[in-house]
């Protein structure tokens, strides 16, 4: 069942508002990532808004299409976009990474209704996702499965051993979104200590998926039209399992978080909400100022 | 008596190998892309030549490690513990422990106390898992000195080491002067009523739960067991003798780490009344420090509260 269609002008200040709960949310938690969140939003937005047949109301409907974060990290764009969509209230932002709430640090699938795996574990969610799709060839259930994974995540051997073995069960009702933003946490140093270097080179990544045997398509993930296209089409590929390259800016929507790795996950200071607040175009009452 | 403020075992993790680099260039530093969480960031500073990015990928940086230790190289893995020991431990076995390779495996971010990660950081099964590996030595320092002198010791020692590494500030239990033994439990407090056995950072709230118990009149022999395999049994069944009632306190599961150690010596060797207090039989989740050491009773006061009760049980 899909949402009313909002308009792309709406998603995007819906985009907008999101941005802002992640901040808050990470504000309030005193812990937590950005980097990461910020530039899987838009992606998410599309996805839970435009692509995803789900019922929120039926978090569980066995026919529903499976959404798996395996960039776990992450979470709190999930647990925004989930709540934005209806499947809780937006206030339960405020518990995110606390004791006892359902809004885990990483996304624990016994808490929360609409998480389809728990995650966490940089590589596990994606081979969990093959198994999903799977399931579904041999269930002969028509849902499609939709893993998110992360550039420096595709570091991990797991990935290239799933996408081994869904090219060889020929699973098209597979989709894996790469949020390749061009930095991990750490990685290879490049010229002096701040400059980190990208996980990696243009086009690596489109390739190997390619070399594995995946249809590859590449798009702008700050695009919501774009990524709605594409991820729309994937899910009707047939044949092989389908890889959507979305080129991404971590912390994206934050000037002096973009491309930062130092906002892989950190706290800001009260100026630093004040002037992120502004830039993603909060309500005046909302700055603090 | 209250401990002096003291730096977190990563900062100290981080600083020893910066300055050991000086001067052995042995000292190679392995990363799994978490060099600016481990303190291994402080090594590339220091020798950017020296620090080798393995990315995301724990399987094949334990096996990296492996292959440079047999070309002379001292590599010191550094990545969380749930990441090294959980997700490369068949890396670990086949081509660490049973080669008896000179790695050493830094499990950072270790224990309850891993700023809000919750269930897949919190590793606190590690030690278990480690110390059921022949030939490994498993190692969880008190403070940051202990640190420091554990990690010059292993350097000097042949042999695949997994060593305990924390993220939090953490008390300073020992002074600069310190000397740290392998496989040696050193005794912080004389008693006669109990006797109390820790090891790594929960050795500090042991220690000042025994001044508790002091101001009510129950006198806890204190052991730091910082080596927990090859574990100082001489020292444990000493101190079982001297007050006939052992209570363990560990910072991890009580099942089959440092508690299931003690129990195993004393059922061999001198069978008295065990306790382990611990996590029980659980995984993580999210949670501020301070909350999920009070529900897993591991702050001094609980520690205390459930020493008091046992040994009231046990005199009935
Ligand atoms: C197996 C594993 N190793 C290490 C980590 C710690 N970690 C969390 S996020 C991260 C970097 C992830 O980089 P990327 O996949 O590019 O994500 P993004 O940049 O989108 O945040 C690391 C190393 C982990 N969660 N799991």
């Amino acid at each position: 069942m899909m949402a009313v269609e909002l308009s792309t002008a709406k998603l995007e200040d819906l985009a907008r508002t999101a941005r802002r709960e992640i901040i808050n949310a990470v504000v309030v938690a005193k812990a937590g990532h950005l980097g990461g969140p910020l530039s899987a939003i838009d992606i998410l937005v599309a996805l839970y808004f435009r692509v995803l047949n789900i019922r929120p109301l039926d978090p569980t409907w066995p026919d529903r299409d499976r959404f798996i974060l395996s960039k776990g990290h992450s979470s709190i764009a999930l647990y925004t976009t989930l709540a934005l969509r209806g499947f809780f209230p937006l206030e339960e932002l405020s518990t995110f990474d606390a004791m006892g709430s359902r809004l885990q640090g990483h996304p624990d699938m016994n808490l929360l209704p609409g998480l389809d795996m728990s995650t966490g574990s940089l590589g596990l969610g994606f081979s969990a996702g093959v198994g999903v799709a799977l399931g579904a060839k041999l269930a002969e259930k028509n849902f499609t499965t939709f893993v998110m994974v992360g550039d420096g995540e595709c570091n991990e051997g797991i990935i290239w051993e799933g996408a081994h073995v869904a090219q060889r069960y020929a699973l098209d009702n597979l989709v894996v979104i790469v949020d390749e933003n061009n930095l991990q946490q750490f990685g290879w140093r490049g010229q002096t200590a701040t400059d980190r270097l990208p996980p990696y080179s243009d086009k690596q990544l489109a390739h190997r998926w390619e070399a594995f045997g995946w249809q590859v398509s590449e798009v702008d993930g700050h695009d919501i039209d774009e990524v709605t296209h594409a991820l729309t089409r994937a899910r009707g590929a047939s044949g092989s399992p389908v890889a959507v390259i979305a080129h991404t800016t971590k912390g994206k929507g934050v000037s002096f978080m973009e491309g930062n790795f130092r906002w892989h996950s950190r706290v800001p200071t009260v100026d630093e909400i004040n002037q992120a607040m502004v830039e993603l175009g909060a309500p005046p009452s909302l700055t603090g100022a | 008596m209250l401990l002096r403020e003291g730096k977190a075992l990563r900062v100290a993790f981080g600083e020893t190998l910066a300055e050991l680099g000086n001067t052995d260039r042995r000292v190679v530093v392995v990363d799994g892309d978490l060099g600016s969480s481990t303190g291994a960031d402080i090594f590339e500073a220091a020798h950017p030549d020296r620090f080798l990015q393995m990315g995301i990928a724990e399987q094949n940086m334990l096996g990296v490690a492996a292959g440079l230790a047999t070309i002379g190289f001292v590599p010191f893995v550094s990545t969380f513990a749930c990441f090294a020991v959980a997700r490369a431990l068949d890396q670990i076995r086949v081509l660490i422990a049973q080669p008896k390779l000179n790695v050493k495996i830094a499990g950072g971010y270790a224990g309850l106390l891993a700023g809000k990660t919750g269930k897949t950081h919190l590793m606190f099964d590690d030690v278990s898992i480690m110390r059921a590996l022949a030939n490994m030595t498993v190692i969880a320092p008190a403070d940051e000195i202990e640190t420091r002198r554990a990690i010059e010791v292993i350097t000097a020692t042949d042999g695949p080491v997994y060593l305990r590494i924390t993220r939090e500030p953490s008390p300073k239990l020992f002074d600069d002067d310190y000397v740290f033994h392998l496989g040696v439990a050193s005794r912080l407090r004389d008693g006669r009523d109990v006797t109390l056995i820790s090891t790594g950072v929960q050795t500090t709230r042991v220690y000042e739960s025994a001044d508790l118990l002091a101001k009510e009149g129950i006198d806890a022999l204190v052991l730091h067991v910082p080596t927990i395999k090859p574990i100082d049994e001489a020292a444990i069944v000493e101190a079982a003798r001297e007050t006939g009632f052992v209570i363990t306190v560990e910072e991890h599961t009580i099942l089959g780490g440092l508690g299931g150690a003690v129990a195993e010596i004393l059922g061999d060797q001198y069978p008295v009344p065990v306790k382990r207090l611990g996590i029980r039989d659980m995984f993580g989740e999210s949670g501020p420090d301070d909350a999920l050491l009070e529900k897993h009773r591991l702050s001094p006061a609980r520690i205390a509260e459930d020493v008091r009760l046992l040994l009231a049980r046990r005199v009935r």
